[in-house]
């Protein structure tokens, strides 16, 4: 985006509305220089940075009584959503409308052998009516890959199956840096279903990258392998445990992840009774945790599955502000990608 | 059909033969090795070659009857030819499978009509693959089939498969098994580790193929049939093949050329190219195939063509189905990939495979059929997948530089394939 482009914008807004317009200034602007996000195994500190920072301006417009800024104006976002979702579909919706974009959801069932059929050919199409962008969300791991090599749009991966679910990852980043003013040297416990959690996957690539220790707690059943070599360079920052209190033991952030029985065709652990025991989070539990620790979940929540109900909702919990942190998160991979 | 071959090296290992000299063919069947001048027949010029008899890919899916739109026995039987294969042996796995004397019948009068490789059919051990019962293997051998598998459906219930192995013997045909555990792979995309975990694809662990083969070696083991374990894996796998051979059990194995070429790093980026089962392994696992290959633990490699029309190979990593092309590139990538001498490759592609299936005559010798395999060893060649003669395209090979080609296939006396630089 040059300059001059920008300041037309900005007086057309100014001339619309009766307040000034402050979002991030363009010469500290670093756009994305990629076609897609698709996750953050491959993405560097540096842009995860430009993110974050984006985001964090970004969080004023939606604090503002018209919560509107015209950035995107005339770029078309699609959200393709081939599997159930309420808040990565309605945070996407919302910060593309925040940036002005015409945004347009398609929720679509996978049908058993039609459905790679119906994927490429819906991006095709999708294409060929001059959509900017999709977010895609796919029970198949590398669905988005497949897409991008063949839309123009720029590809946002919104999750695939058991691979990564990046805007979750920088959204978490975002309320972690937010609460603890860092993102490095942090102790970091992600408990839970490992084995079928992209969100997982994701946020061990993230905070390795920085050097903050992630310590990955489930029962082995859930615990695929190989996960403790999964990170290319920082390997030595992930640590795996099936204990949960020595996961917890001084952590500085608890995050639990959802039980995913619809993706569960087997016997895993003998009952929800049993898995709570072990691996549920429990006040007495986080208390092992440090005094200021910060308690996350990407949602949805199993109540009484893998998190009782009074640490959901208690003092520690920051599990709102994740979702507050969603929409301004996405803006900015909105406008990193598609602004310039 | 009458052929000179000329000047080239002539090795056959099962007959001691290595020497620079002409073979004539007359009537299909070889009548002279020896210098020669024959005037008034073809000359097929082999100075600078090596003249071997047939290669034989014991392991090809043609899938006619039923997905033509992915090969046909015409198709296959080239595209094999193009790849110095003399003969193909076809997999059952056609809809409707090959489970009775009259499907064993039509893929015998197709392959004689339209394809320029032979086509030895494989039956199927039980009724439409399925497990459950015998399919009518004494029918099907009196038809022509030469092994029984049931092919990429594993026999899982032990005591069928202990009875397959038990009624082979009355016609000593060998039993073929894809050795998977279906409850422990169950669903599996490609192979368990690193790979898979940071991919989010479900694995199948290595263990799938190792429990089976240890389970079939010991019902081979308590019947005394002859069994071939298809396209093995993994180290652990090759291990129990190499200790029942030492046990003299009547066991052989094959490998495929993907399994000692690639690695399950192949599938980072989600290419349906290299989703196969089994699937592609670890850098120890192909060590292992390697090493296998070179000590004689493995008799055979064997393509596992598996043709797959686009519209299904570009479907999703976890809808696409298993399985590349693979017969015009398994000699060349064997040239290139293994250190081997003439005479175990001629083994490995050729003596083994013949010793297996038990198809006769074969070799270089008097009164045998005229098929032979031309290689040039220096040729410098690379695969373009859309040269194929394949109807399908899913190879991971394309744009492959290789060194060493099949340059020319004869059948019968008839030059069905020639490569001249």
């Amino acid at each position: 985006m040059t300059n001059d482009q920008w300041h037309i914008d900005m007086s057309l807004v100014i001339g619309q509305f009766s307040y000034v317009i402050s979002i991030p200034s363009p010469p500290s602007l670093n756009m994305l220089k990629r076609k897609d996000l698709l996750g953050i195994q491959d993405i560097s500190r540096e842009e995860i940075l430009d993110i974050l920072d984006t985001a964090e301006s970004f969080q004023e417009v939606s604090k503002r009584p018209i919560k509107k800024v015209p950035t995107l104006r005339g770029k078309t976002i699609i959200n393709l959503f081939f599997e159930a979702s309420t808040r990565t579909r309605t945070s996407f919706e919302i910060a593309g409308k925040r940036l002005s974009a015409d945004v347009v959801n398609i929720s679509s069932s996978t049908s058993s052998v039609s459905k790679g059929e119906t994927l490429i050919d819906t991006a095709r199409t999708l294409d060929a009516m001059a959509a900017d962008c999709v977010v895609i969300r796919h029970s198949a791991s590398g669905a988005p890959h497949t897409l991008s090599k063949l839309t123009k749009a720029s590809i946002i991966n919104g999750g695939d199956g058991a691979h990564e679910h990046p805007t979750q990852a920088l959204l978490d980043a975002c309320t972690i840096r937010q609460r603890k003013g860092r993102l490095n040297d942090l102790k970091v416990a992600i408990v839970g279903d490992v084995a079928h959690s992209r969100v997982a996957r994701s946020n061990v690539h993230l905070l390795t990258k920085f050097g903050t220790h992630v310590w990955l707690c489930s029962a082995p059943t859930l615990m695929p392998p190989g996960i403790e070599k999964i990170v290319c360079d920082h390997g030595e920052f992930l640590h795996v445990t099936r204990s949960m209190d020595e996961a917890l033991e001084q952590a500085d952030v608890v995050m639990m992840l959802r039980v995913q029985f619809e993706r569960m065709n087997e016997s895993f652990f003998p009952s929800i009774r049993e898995y709570f025991r072990y691996y549920g989070l429990t006040r007495a539990r986080a208390e092992r945790a440090k005094s200021d620790v910060i308690i996350m979940h990407p949602g949805p929540m199993n109540r009484g599955v893998e998190i009782a109900t009074d640490v959901a909702d208690g003092p520690y919990s920051v599990i709102l502000d994740q979702v507050s942190a969603g929409v301004a998160v996405r803006m900015a991979i909105l406008f990193l990608l598609l602004g310039g | 059909m009458d052929l000179l071959v000329k000047n080239g090296r002539v090795i056959d290992p099962a007959r001691k033969i290595d020497a620079v000299t002409d073979i004539v063919i007359r009537d299909g069947k070889i009548q002279l090795i020896g210098a020669a001048t024959v005037p008034g027949i073809p000359v097929f010029e082999a100075t600078g070659l090596v003249v071997a008899p047939g290669f034989f890919d014991i392991h090809v899916h043609l899938r006619e009857p039923g997905t033509e739109e992915a090969e046909t026995i015409a198709s296959g039987g080239s595209a094999a030819a193009a790849g110095g294969f003399t003969a193909v042996a076809a997999m059952p796995n056609t809809k409707p499978p090959n489970d009775n004397p009259s499907i064993t019948h039509y893929i015998l009068s197709e392959a004689r009509r339209s394809s320029p490789a032979r086509v030895f059919p494989i039956g199927a051990i039980t009724k439409e693959q399925k497990g459950e019962t015998l399919a009518e293997i004494g029918e099907m051998f009196e038809a022509g089939i030469v092994a029984i598998s049931d092919d990429g459906k594993p026999v899982m219930d032990s005591r069928l498969f202990r009875r397959a192995l038990e009624y082979a013997l009355m016609f000593d045909m060998p039993v073929i098994q894809h050795c998977e555990d279906l409850y422990l792979s169950n669903g599996g995309v490609m192979h368990e580790g690193v790979y898979s975990t940071r991919l989010g694809l479900k694995g199948i662990p290595s263990a799938a193929e190792e429990t089976m083969v240890s389970r079939d070696l010991i019902l081979a083991e308590m019947t005394g049939s002859k069994y071939h374990a298809a396209h093995l894996s993994t180290r652990q796998a090759v291990a129990m093949v190499r200790e029942a051979k030492a046990r003299r059990l009547r066991v052989t194995a094959e490998v495929t050329p993907h399994h000692f070429t690639l690695t399950d790093a192949a599938v980072a980026g989600y290419d349906t190219n290299a989703k196969m089962n089994p699937p592609l392994r670890s850098a120890d696992d192909v060590a292992a195939v390697v090493e296998g290959i070179s000590d004689g633990t493995i008799d055979v490699i064997a393509s596992d063509h598996a043709p797959h029309h686009i519209n299904l190979k570009m479907l999703e990593f976890d809808s696409a189905p298993f399985g590349i092309t693979g017969v015009e590139t398994a000699v060349g990538l064997a040239l290139t990939k293994l250190q081997l001498s003439m005479t175990r490759l001629i083994e490995l592609f050729s003596i083994n495979p013949q010793k297996i299936m038990k198809v006769a005559p074969w070799g270089l010798f008097e009164g045998s059929n005229g098929d032979l395999t031309v290689l040039d060893l220096n040729r410098n060649w690379t695969f373009d997948v859309n040269q194929s003669r394949s109807r399908s395209r899913n190879s991971p090979f394309h744009g492959w530089s290789m060194k060493g080609k099949a340059v020319g296939t004869i059948v019968g006396g008839k030059v069905v394939y020639q490569d001249r630089a």
